[in-house]
């Protein structure tokens, strides 16, 4: 039997976001393959949970007239992955959809409860944090958009006030038209895995040069994170190995990676020069670049 | 804390009183005296506890029993029809897909979704599509030829595994 004090269920936002506004204690569970996991590991106990699973409005995958993409925070990762919209527009996203977990756990959790979990090595974040991704954030009284690169405080901890709920992840066009954006996850194995890093990169290419480059990396440092460094440097550079090269060095001074049971610091600095640039070669090729050998 | 239920399970209506704390995997096993899911890690990680809930696998360890309101669960017993095993039950049995079996009503389960997908896989896709459940006997190889079979493969080794359909790769096994 789980720890459970309490169990409601809302079937709206509206009901959702009353239920939050009455009792702070509660806690959002939707999948439930974090928050009951965390529970049979007793770091969560007797708690007070609030199912949103039942509001099927969360789980649309949508593009909008103006080009935002909008992702319910209740889309599981099989849906994720299945989107036609992410399949065509953000291939990142749906390669990192795909890397998590198995089947069984992909068909249940979700990429707003991947998000809101606040771990360093959520797949969704680093494409997200890549992708300058928005959330939207609601309450009783309305709602806040929050970028995905201030959602984060530290391990564990997300900039979600407790009578608040993550609805959905909005993705603007400038993010992605005419970029190309790949995802490497590194693990010991190739399924059931965290990962050991996580490097997203997205980038546009414009005469030969790159026009923009956007490096998300997960368990480089407490949260994931920006290569921001990395990414002024590559802007109006030419497209060749010397460029990348620089671009993996420079990324390493956005990341304070650690050591864990799963690899060293310098193993995770490694993976970050060497894997930035073998992202980047492939988005390259994506975003309509030449292919560099 | 408790709450009634209505779901479908292998067909049947049944209708329960469940406690909120519990996992579907209580439910089945300890309630509704529906032994083929087994518990194995608890956390998710093993597969063992596979069912499948309106046709997609599930791990029904971290599954609240709540959940299953009215929706559609599957259990190995269903799988069976009267007596006589499944296309992808008998692919198990030819290929020597069981040995201790406490793997298999999950991907028994697993490998079933798939065949009523419709859709084809290579053999990498079916390997990922798999890779939700452990065997600790090491028994992947013959459980790729068993899932091969349930769709129709043909193997690209020696031993005829299935004729027909497409090949999907090399064989690694003797």
């Amino acid at each position: 039997m789980y720890d459970i004090k309490n169990y409601v269920e809302a079937t709206s936002v509206a009901e959702a976001t009353a239920l939050l506004a009455q009792n702070p204690e509660l806690r959002i569970i939707a999948g439930g393959t974090d928050v009951l996991i965390k529970m049979q590991h007793g770091s969560l106990v007797a708690a007070e949970l609030l199912s949103i699973r039942s509001i099927s409005a969360l789980t649309n995958i949508t593009m909008a007239e103006d080009g935002i993409i909008r992702i319910g925070a209740l889309a599981s990762f099989t849906l994720v992955h299945q989107n036609k919209l992410v399949e065509a527009n953000l291939m990142a996203l749906r390669e990192a959809a795909l890397s998590m977990g198995g089947p069984q756990i992909r068909n249940v959790a979700t990429i707003g409860g991947n998000i809101c979990n606040g771990v360093t090595s959520a797949d969704s974040a680093p494409i997200l944090f890549a992708l300058d991704a928005v959330l939207k954030l609601e309450n009783a009284s309305g709602s806040r958009l929050v970028p995905i690169t201030e959602f984060y405080r530290g391990p564990g901890q997300v900039a979600l006030a407790p009578d608040e709920m993550l609805t959905e992840i909005q993705i603007e066009p400038a993010s992605y038209v005419g970029c190309g954006s790949h995802y490497i996850k590194f693990a010991m194995r190739n399924a059931m895995d965290i990962a050991t890093l996580g490097v997203a990169v997205v980038c546009r290419v414009k005469d030969g040069c790159f026009d923009q480059v956007r490096i998300g990396l997960g368990v480089a440092g407490p949260t994931p994170l920006r290569c921001l460094e990395a990414e002024a440097y590559a802007v109006g550079q030419p497209v060749n190995q010397a460029t990348i090269g620089q671009i993996g060095q420079l990324a390493l001074n956005s990341t304070r990676a650690r050591t864990s049971w799963r690899a060293s610091k310098e193993y995770r600095e490694h993976l970050v020069t060497e894997l930035t640039q073998r992202a980047l070669k492939v988005a390259i090729v994506r975003a309509g670049g030449a292919e560099l050998a | 804390m408790h709450k009634k239920i209505t779901f479908q399970l292998n067909g049947k209506s049944v209708n329960c009183e469940v406690d909120v704390r519990q996992s579907l995997l209580d439910l089945l096993r300890s309630q509704l005296g529906f032994t083929g899911a087994k518990k194995g890690c608890g956390v998710g990680e093993c597969g063992a506890c596979t069912v499948l809930i309106d046709g997609q696998p599930i791990d029904s360890c971290i599954y609240l029993a709540v959940w299953a309101d009215g929706k559609a669960v599957r259990t190995i017993e269903g799988i069976a029809q009267n007596g006589a095993l499944s296309k992808v039950q008998q692919a198990f049995v030819d290929e020597g897909a069981v040995q201790c079996g406490f793997c298999t009503p999950g991907l028994v389960l697993t490998t079933t979704a798939l065949v009523e997908s419709g859709q084809e896989f290579t053999r990498d896709e079916l390997k990922r599509e798999l890779s939700g459940h452990l065997c600790r006997c090491t028994g992947y190889q013959n459980i790729l030829h068993a899932a091969e079979q349930s769709l129709g493969h043909k193997c690209a080794c020696k031993e005829g595994h299935q004729a027909e359909a497409p090949a999907v790769g090399e064989c690694q096994s003797k």
